[in-house]
């Protein structure tokens, strides 16, 4: 069986494509691309939402995507066990639906940051990070305004106690809480995280650390 | 109708790097005591109904749906004759 991923495109998204790219290369076939206003999701392993600007960021970021028709069917489904993946922009909107605890906010230094930076891998036992080792570093970029990580200071030590923590920053670039980079939700299978995987895919974008993510997701979800 | 305007902050402790910029080029203008600087939002919303009691219900109800993210922050509701 090879891997069933559908992306999620929003009015605003720019890393459909990317996304799209990189689940391609592990899964061996194309992922469907899903509408913000469709009301059906076809039979899907891994919805993938994307970074970008959804909506303009306006109001907040990922608020206004996170209550888009699409929205709701990406929330049942995560529900009932579909793995879900947000990166950047799908960050917050997983976060603004509920489906993952806590926010983002703007960086703390206010500048948007668009560099590589070294994560590390906080746990290997879910379907995101199979192919990669405990503590591994990754060098993989981030390209946010709004990163900055928060939560409350009992979410936060619910996070670090049930290692729901699935990446952090060696070097924080947005002042977030505890290094957080990405985190999980209670069975592992919804991963939200800023940094971009499937910006680094392959050497001639800089680096293929990011790869290990798609194929563990291919080996674990077809 | 009824204007109802919602105000949204970011919570006490939320850091806010808008607020502090903002203090900061203020102090660069010479104004010395501002001791703090917080910013949010402001939305109004002009509703069709008469009934102040039910503008007020609904405006809540859309801020703590959309209008303001309960994890970091606080809204208030503020009632006008429009």
């Amino acid at each position: 069986m090879s891997l069933r991923a559908g992306v999620v495109v929003f009015p605003g998204s720019n890393c459909d494509r990317d996304g799209a790219v990189a689940l391609a290369m592990v899964a061996g076939r194309k992922p469907k691309m899903i509408w913000h206003q469709d009301t059906k999701l076809p039979p899907l392993d891994l919805i993938f939402l994307p970074g970008g600007f959804s909506y303009g960021d306006y109001l907040r970021c990922g608020a206004i995507a996170a209550h888009s028709p699409v929205m709701r069917e990406v929330v049942a489904a995560a529900k009932k066990g579909v793995a879900v993946l947000g990166v950047c922009n799908g960050f917050h909107l997983l976060t603004e639906s509920g489906l993952l605890p806590g926010a983002l906010i703007r960086n703390a230094g206010l500048k948007f940051v668009c560099r590589s930076v070294d994560l590390t891998v906080e746990r290997t036992d879910t379907p995101y990070a199979g192919r990669y080792t405990q503590g591994q570093s990754l060098s993989i970029p981030v390209a946010h305004g709004d990163g900055n990580y928060t939560a409350d200071a009992d979410t936060l030590a619910r996070l670090n106690d049930e290692g729901r923590v699935a990446f952090r920053y060696r070097d924080n670039p947005n002042g977030s809480a505890d290094n957080i980079a990405g985190i999980y939700n209670e069975t592992g299978r919804v991963l939200g995280m800023m940094p971009h995987p499937e910006r680094a895919v392959e050497p001639m974008l800089g680096s293929s650390d990011g790869l290990g993510l798609f194929q563990s997701i291919a080996e674990v979800l077809a | 109708m009824i204007r109802a305007e919602v105000r949204v902050m970011l919570k006490n402790g939320v850091l806010d790097p808008q607020g502090q910029a903002t203090r900061k080029a203020l102090a660069h203008l010479g104004f010395s005591d501002v001791e703090a600087v917080r910013q949010g939002k402001l939305i109004v919303l002009d509703l069709n109904t008469d009934d102040r009691a039910a503008a007020e219900a609904e405006a809540r109800a859309m801020a703590s749906k959309l209008l303001a993210n309960p994890v970091i922050e606080d809204f208030s509701v503020e009632l006008l004759d429009a």
